[in-house]
């Protein structure tokens, strides 16, 4: 599955000193012994926005051809981050490094160094792809012998070569999303920021986005940080940060976190969810809380505790699943909610819609 | 498990297919910027501006009604009662360098209005994260803006014969080189403008509250000498009374009337009683044009 065995190691070598506590120096290990240099390195790094703290102090690093990901729900700081890195936006405080370039200080370098493919189209809806690819191209100085080729590698890889005379106006929302990804490509970045890419789409573009993401893993050298509020998105990252009000609670790699919670969770639908929490305390001593509408708990070896559960509690069950353990959970377990729950909470909200008036 | 196993398989499959069809990967590396980087940034921000507005027939015709009234229906209707004091000349004669400059100023201004379209569409953004300076973007803009402004003059110019001016080379290239000159100076104006404001309705209500008083106040309509104190002051004030002037003589040095038509209709503008050359009208305008493209300039740099 993993064409490029070297980042991945590189990934694990660095998280294997316990989540957030990456070396501070900003150098990896390659596989081969030779230090390269981060592709990402982030030092406490704080955005405010007057008296809101979008971002409260992040530190991490991504190693050279890793695919980040950044989990959280709407108004946990992502965007604000990602911001930051692109040099859009100005670190109240820290500092950031992306392909060994400051962003504060060295904002060229940076710009020429990575792709970007926002949530919000920025594409020219009056233009062709075509010409939108060629105005990218000559903002960003490719050499000009060199666009001809690489906008037709870019423009086959998602599939639009055909379409590249019609004008975006005539567009559907994938295919924006898709020419987007493949403008972010044109200048060959070190590391590509994809904001929320897959937000809004049906399924089948999501998949097809997310297949150009393992085949620029494979064919380029290319660093990856994405933001996803989809948890079975976020599983086709080499690394995870979950981020909630504007700090990474955990770093690390799906099958790790996933291990860390260790149990299954069960959600039941009774008639009275209260009853019924009380009564799980009582006869089990398992706290539980009320989570998309049903009374959920972890607990391990879910399978084996079903038949106790309908026998013992003494209040009527309506239904019950049962569920490995996933993300969400990994996320429910760090922050006592589930994401969609903590997206539809009022203070997250508010964030969110304060930061984006700021950054207008 | 089983669906992704198989969205693997295609993806991989596609990776393949794309290494069959591109032999030789096209890795790009993009140079370090330097004065031929931001040369081809400008380059390419006003082209799409020509791109733009070559697709937009519309708006070609749109901003060539206000001239064509104030020319025809104006100039037509109130020339009897004007017949007066015009010494035997045609009132839309009188007008005509006005409108020259009117047919530039409105399609200036939606070239700059296009900036906050382009933010509110996101595509503001792209060029904005691009590695080169927002000089070379705000200049690239103010120099499309002129150029299609410029283009939109020429109509004008081609109907100079209708209303008794002669195509006389020397005429048409002071003419187009003034017009240019005042695309350039409102399409800053308007980008400046534009750095401030998000929403096109305020912008268009904003353009138009600056742009009619301008018209009015400059001359295009009446001669400049021998106005109301209070009204001489406002016409020296206003910065397109600069263009209009330096037009109205090239139009009329191309006229056959009498001496008492030239003094009354083109007396030129005057400050404290000295005669300002069309050279110096001219500069004011091209000063003023820079004066507001570094302030844009400096609004777009800080912008995040």
């Amino acid at each position: 599955m993993n064409a490029s065995g070297a980042p991945t190691s590189g990934a694990a070598a660095a998280s294997s000193g316990g989540g957030a506590g990456l070396p501070a120096t900003g150098t990896l290990i390659g596989q081969d012994g030779a230090d390269a240099v981060a592709a990402v390195s982030v030092r406490g790094l704080v955005k405010r926005y007057r008296e809101v703290e979008a971002v409260r102090g992040i530190d991490f690093d991504v190693a050279v051809g890793e695919t980040f990901g950044f989990l959280g729900p709407n108004g946990a700081g992502k965007s604000t981050t990602i911001n930051m890195l692109c040099t859009l936006a100005r670190p109240s405080a820290g500092s950031a490094r992306v392909a060994g370039h400051d962003v504060a200080r060295e904002r060229d370098q940076v710009r020429r160094n990575i792709g970007l493919v926002f949530q919000d189209t920025t594409l020219d809806a009056y233009l062709t792809a075509e010409q939108n690819l060629r105005l990218h191209a000559e903002l960003y100085g490719v050499p000009r012998d060199l666009v001809g080729g690489r906008m037709r590698q870019v423009l086959e890889m998602v599939g639009l070569w055909e379409r590249r005379k019609a004008l975006v106006s005539v567009y559907s929302g994938g295919m924006k999303r898709r020419l987007e990804i493949a403008r972010g490509l044109l200048h060959s970045p070190r590391v590509l920021f994809l904001d929320e890419p897959t937000v809004g789409l049906d399924p089948q573009t999501r998949s097809s986005i997310w297949s150009y993401v393992r085949e620029l893993k494979a064919n380029e050298e290319i660093t990856i940080f994405l933001t996803t509020h989809y948890m079975d998105e976020a599983e086709y990252c080499d690394r995870i940060a979950i981020m909630d009000n504007g700090r990474i609670i955990v770093l690390d790699t799906p099958q790790a976190l996933k291990a860390s919670v260790g149990k299954d969770r069960v959600q039941i639908h009774t008639e009275d969810d209260q009853r019924a929490i009380a009564a799980l305390r009582e006869r089990f001593g398992i706290e539980a809380t009320v989570a998309e509408g049903a009374v959920t708990f972890g607990v391990a070896e879910g399978e084996q505790f079903v038949p106790r559960l309908f026998s013992e509690l003494g209040l009527p069950i309506r239904g019950v699943s049962v569920t490995r353990p996933s993300l969400d959970d990994v996320f429910m377990s760090y922050t006592g909610t589930t994401i969609r729950d903590a997206e539809s909470s009022s203070s997250n909200e508010r964030t969110r819609a304060f930061a984006r008036m700021m950054s207008r | 498990m089983a669906t992704r196993a198989r969205t693997e398989a295609s993806g991989a499959a596609a990776g393949a297919q794309l290494q069959a069809r591109v032999p030789e990967l096209a890795r790009v590396r993009v140079p370090a910027g330097g004065t031929r980087g931001e040369l081809r940034a400008i380059k390419v921000v006003w082209k799409r501006e020509l791109i733009r507005f070559v697709r937009d027939p519309l708006r070609i015709l749109t901003s060539l009604m206000q001239p064509f009234l104030f020319l025809f229906v104006l100039g037509t209707g109130l020339s009897r009662i004007a017949s007066a004091g015009t010494h035997g000349v045609n009132l839309r004669t009188f007008v005509y360098p006005g409108v020259l400059c009117m047919a530039v100023m409105f399609t200036a201004m939606f070239s700059a209005a296009s900036l906050v379209w382009d933010r509110e569409f996101g595509f503001l953004r792209e060029m904005m994260v691009a590695p080169v300076r927002r000089s070379s973007l705000v200049l690239g803009k103010c120099l499309g803006g002129a150029t299609v402004a410029g283009f939109q003059g020429v109509i004008v110019l081609c109907l100079a014969g209708l209303v008794g001016v002669p195509y006389a080379p020397g005429l048409i290239a002071a003419v187009f080189g003034l017009q240019l000159l005042l695309a350039f100076t409102i399409t800053a104006f308007g980008v400046m403008v534009a750095a401030r404001i998000s929403q096109i309705q305020s912008f268009m209500a904003l353009m138009q509250m600056a742009i009619m008083p301008m018209f009015f106040l400059s001359g295009a309509l009446f001669p400049v000498s021998g106005l109301p104190r209070w009204l001489e002051v406002l016409n020296r004030l206003d910065p397109l009374t600069y263009a209009v002037d330096p037009m109205r003589r090239a139009v009329f040095a191309h006229l056959n009337i009498s001496n008492g038509a030239r003094r009354a209709l083109d007396p030129g503008v005057t400050w404290w009683g000295w005669h300002v050359p069309g050279l110096v009208a001219a500069a004011v305008v091209a000063l003023l044009g820079l004066a507001m493209l570094l302030v844009a300039i400096f609004e777009f740099s800080r912008a995040q």
